[in-house]
């Protein structure tokens, strides 16, 4: 399949400066993406991994404090590759919307409280369609909203009528109209409730199915994850630290804080005890040296500490970014033996 | 301590203290004058400035250098009453309002609300023709202070209301606090900058309304202040006739001490602000 | 003791609008409940649903319309209640960042309580207590004192939200979403906390979640909360495992499983609009329910006990045989 997005050696950071002492956080530390048509890729992380920077970068959104420290961020266009961060400001607007679409975390309150739904979709298309007539952009709003079995009357709403999942929904049907091939979800389903997220995720599944489009999901809910990813990318402290499909990452997961990650999920039917990563994840203005993840890691050996890790192949779709990969080796060691290795410094 | 070295790094700051530590010298070098400044005829008239008289003398006979000083004194005197015991009401009564509600709020508030309606510039002028031959400075600055605490005891009361709905608030009673130790305790440090930025707003305005009742002839014209100077300069034709530093010395005095004062409570309040000292916190 | 606190037919009815179009909404609609010692209890539903609503009047943070809650025998009226409340129950809260003023350091609030409660006399006793329910919670006295909460992560933060509720000796800890905003993966060492407290201290935890899967993993009986009613009741396993009503199967049903093999089958419907479904007349579900039938729409479904299970569903009225419930609606007849 061809790639659509692809970065290389991605690097943004804040550069903070606050009343004389100068703070640089490495929110995005070096990241490698190659993103494929017709695709969901799921980047999973927890809060202070980088992951919203990482969209932001995406996005072609790097503003002060946030500097695109190194690395590019590559679309390919009909018409050939394109660096989003070579665009002009007109171009980048053009390209937003049209090619990529951006739903923000929180965004049920991307709507003007005092106009009607229909209001913010007319403004919508008649700032990146050439319509004749305010009717004719409201057609094209109505028909799309039918397609993706809304009904019609919310047009008619005010965002306040609406309760939050509808207002999710909303958002995201006004964030493709335009047919995007690159839509980028970030927590699209975190303050929602368990019923209405699926009723968002199936929403997505189906926007994607119909315009075979690719959706970079970010969420740190492993559920979501496995019920609407095609591949997974899991994020730790500005790295991915392992990529494959969902299939293999909740099969044979091969780092170890992949490993902790799923095995810390409680199950049906399934009381036993389980254990949830021990220590706190690093902070991203004071990073530990070699591998970020060495203080809480099990099985880490000593190269851990000092470098860190390049991805390694576990199998041509599956790679690692782990020095106990680098055998080719399933620790099997795992990380539920805890005792084992270097034990958890937390902080 | 480290949060002055802190806020010397903004340059507002930095300059509003240079410029208030300069007026408060000046202030205090009154305390040298030779001569009672509310007598006439001390020194000759008219005179334009020269190395005797820095700033020249005026129609009155008085060496107009040793009257800045007792006038930057006396407005910093009643603006310093007004702001400070108007402060003390405002918070006392916005706090009060707004952690009890109910009757105690709507009553406080009505007072609040009908001295923010009412036209207070002409109250004001109407008290001060009343009591003008016992109108000293304190006496003014109680005046202003009076009609000055209204505004912000709304605002300190919005404050509250909101914070009253933080959760920290339910860990404090869970945690057995009483009341008032919860609204000193956990709501003053976040009323604290609005406080501050407030009083230095209200000594600029009782300073502005000083001057305003000097040039309508209300307070005591003798004593001399940044109004009374002004006001003695316009009768006395000071434009028509040429004496500029008479008209020069009140109002660039009166400019300075606006710039710093505002300078100084917008880096104080931007400093002490919740969400920055936070930043700041265990960074 | 069998029953450490008892909610009885709580209802609080919320008022809102204007002079011109008042709405009521019922957010706690005659709910009844108990909590045993040593028992961690989930309240679970949707958010709206009542739950926190629930908690807030068992803390006395809220006025109920009617109903009681009685503790260890004592009935809670008026404003009194939160003393004798304050040292049987305590409460941690969802944001633990919100939970502690960002101004002050945590440990004041520690002293404090100690000293509104006269449980230390000196300064070391006080530092003693503090450590010995700082390491309940996996935690120390040295990486703890004198700091800000900006300081600490969001899980550190509830445990220390815990420790500070530990230090009255409650026996009943209320957890109003305790877990919602601490990451996934540290989720279960907050939960294993719940699980240890009640087994070394036999405290009891009221555990109100949207969380199912938290829920099955660490309580013992759950009660589930529709639009302010308790739909279904019971034991854990038979709740979440075989779930009776069909709000709780959707819930079950809906769950994203973390496992690529175990995908969603068919689309789910969604309400439009929240405070409708308060407004209805008989079951509140019945707009969704797949299992809908004409009765539900007309008459309010009553409580049956199958086993150990509390059902609030027309469905099971009649497959037990049970005549059908009285009618709660004005001048209707039954068939």
């Amino acid at each position: 399949m061809n790639t659509i997005l692809r970065t290389q050696d991605l690097k943004a950071f804040y550069v903070l400066d606050m009343h004389g002492t100068q703070k640089v956080v490495q929110a995005v530390n070096g990241v490698d993406l190659d993103i494929r048509e017709n695709e969901v890729y799921g980047i999973a992380g927890e809060s202070g991994c980088g992951k919203t920077t990482l969209l932001k970068a995406l996005y072609g959104a790097i503003e002060p404090p946030l500097r695109l420290m190194g690395g590019s961020v590559l679309y390919r266009l009909p018409d050939g590759e394109v660096d989003v961060y070579s665009l002009s400001a007109e171009e980048k607007r053009r390209l937003r919307w049209e090619f990529i679409s951006y739903v923000p975390q929180g965004a049920m309150s991307v709507f003007n409280p005092v106009l009607k739904l229909k209001e913010t979709y007319r403004d919508f298309i008649s700032s990146h369609v050439n319509v004749k007539t305010r009717d004719q952009a409201l057609e094209i709003a109505k028909e799309h909203i039918v397609e993706l079995g809304l009904p019609l009357e919310i047009l008619e709403a005010y965002p306040h009528q609406l309760s939050g999942g509808m207002r999710q929904r909303v958002t995201i049907a006004l964030a493709t109209l335009l047919k995007p091939s690159v839509i980028i979800a970030d927590e699209p389903t975190t303050a929602l409730d368990v019923v209405v997220q699926r009723g968002v995720v199936q929403l997505l599944k189906a926007i994607q199915a119909r315009l075979a489009n690719t959706i970079i999901l970010v969420t740190h809910d492993m559920g979501v994850q496995a019920n609407l990813a095609d591949r997974v990318g899991i994020m730790y402290a500005g790295k991915i630290v392992e990529e494959s499909t969902t299939d293999k990452i909740f099969g044979q997961p091969g780092h170890p804080y992949t490993r902790y990650l799923i095995e810390s999920l409680p199950r049906f039917g399934d009381k036993a005890t389980r254990e949830s990563v021990p220590g706190s994840p690093p902070s991203l203005a004071n990073l530990p040296s070699g591998c970020p993840f060495h203080p809480r890691c099990p099985v880490a050996i000593d190269i851990c500490t000092a470098e860190m890790p390049p991805f390694f192949a576990m199998a041509s779709d599956h790679r690692v970014a782990c020095w106990l990969a680098r055998e080719g080796g399933s620790h099997a060691a795992g990380c539920s033996d805890t005792a084992g290795g270097r034990g958890a410094a937390g902080s | 301590m480290k949060a002055i070295r802190d806020l010397f790094r903004d340059y507002r700051f930095a300059l509003s203290f240079l410029v208030l530590c300069a007026l408060l010298i000046l202030a205090l070098v009154s305390m040298f004058a030779p001569d009672d400044p509310t007598l006439w005829g001390t020194a000759p008239r008219d005179l334009k400035p020269s190395r005797t008289y820095p700033l020249g003398t005026n129609s009155k006979g008085q060496d107009l250098f040793w009257q800045a000083t007792f006038a930057v004194r006396n407005s910093l005197i009643i603006s310093v009453i007004a702001g400070v015991v108007s402060r003390i009401i405002a918070v006392l009564i916005g706090m009060i309002a707004g952690y009890k509600g109910g009757m105690t709020d709507r009553v406080l508030m009505f007072f609040c609300d009908s001295l923010l309606v009412i036209p207070l510039f002409l109250i004001i002028v109407m008290l001060a023709m009343l009591v003008r031959d016992r109108m000293n400075l304190v006496n003014l600055g109680l005046l202003l202070a009076f009609f000055g605490w209204a505004w912000d005891a709304r605002v300190i009361r919005s404050q509250i209301l909101s914070l009253r709905e933080r959760e920290f608030t339910q860990t404090a009673v869970l945690s057995g606090t009483d009341t008032l130790r919860l609204v000193l305790k956990e709501y003053l440090p976040f009323a604290t900058p609005l406080v501050f930025s407030t009083l230095i707003n209200n000594m600029a305005w009782a300073i502005g309304m000083e001057i305003t009742l000097a040039i309508l002839g209300l307070v005591n014209m003798d004593i001399p202040t940044l109004g009374t100077m002004l006001q003695w300069a316009i009768t006395y034709q000071a434009m028509l006739l040429g004496y500029w530093s008479w008209l020069l010395t009140p109002i660039v005095l009166a400019v300075l001490l606006f710039v710093a004062l505002y300078w100084l409570s917008t880096s104080i309040s931007e400093y002490l602000d919740p969400r920055t000292r936070v930043q700041r916190v265990g960074a | 003791m069998e029953k450490l606190i008892e909610i009885d037919r709580l209802t609080k009815v919320f008022t809102m609008g204007s002079i011109f179009s008042r709405v009521r909404i019922t957010a706690v609609d005659n709910v009844s409940f108990y909590i045993k010692p040593a028992e961690i209890f989930a309240l679970a539903g949707e958010s709206g649903c009542g739950k926190s609503t629930t908690a807030k009047i068992i803390l006395g943070f809220e006025e109920a319309t009617s109903g009681v809650v009685i503790h260890k025998g004592k009935v809670g009226q008026g404003v009194s209640r939160k003393v004798w409340l304050t040292e049987g129950i305590q409460a941690i809260f969802q944001d633990p960042f919100k939970t502690f003023n960002p101004l002050r350091t945590v440990d004041s609030y520690f002293f404090e309580t100690l000293d509104n409660y006269g449980l230390a006399k000196t300064k070391d006793a006080a530092i003693h207590l503090i450590d010995e329910k700082l390491a309940a919670v996996g935690l120390s006295y040295e990486e703890f004192a004198a700091r800000y909460p900006s300081e600490f992560s969001g899980g550190q933060l509830q445990r220390i939200s815990i420790a500070r509720a530990l230090l009255t000796n409650p026996d009943l800890l209320i957890a109003d979403e305790p877990v919602s905003m601490v990451d996934a993966s540290l989720r279960m060492s907050i939960v294993n906390l719940f699980k240890e407290l009640k087994e070394t201290l036999g405290v009891s935890v009221l555990y109100i979640t949207h969380d199912l899967a938290t829920a099955y993993y660490v309580s013992d009986r759950i009660a589930i909360m529709f639009r302010g009613n308790i739909v279904e009741m019971g034991p854990v396993e038979r709740v979440l495992v075989d779930p009776k009503h069909p709000y709780t199967r959707l819930l079950r049903e809906s769950i994203p499983e973390p496992d690529p093999q175990r995908r969603w089958e068919g689309a789910v419907k969604l309400s439009d609009a929240d405070h409708e479904e308060y407004l209805k007349q008989g079951c509140r579900f019945a707009g969704r329910c797949p299992l809908v039938m004409d009765i539900c729409r007309r008459v309010v479904p009553a409580e049956i006990w199958i086993d150990d299970v509390l059902v609030k569903c027309h469905k099971y009225t009649e497959e037990m045989g049970v005549p059908a419930p009285a009618l709660v609606d004005a001048g209707q007849e039954e068939g």
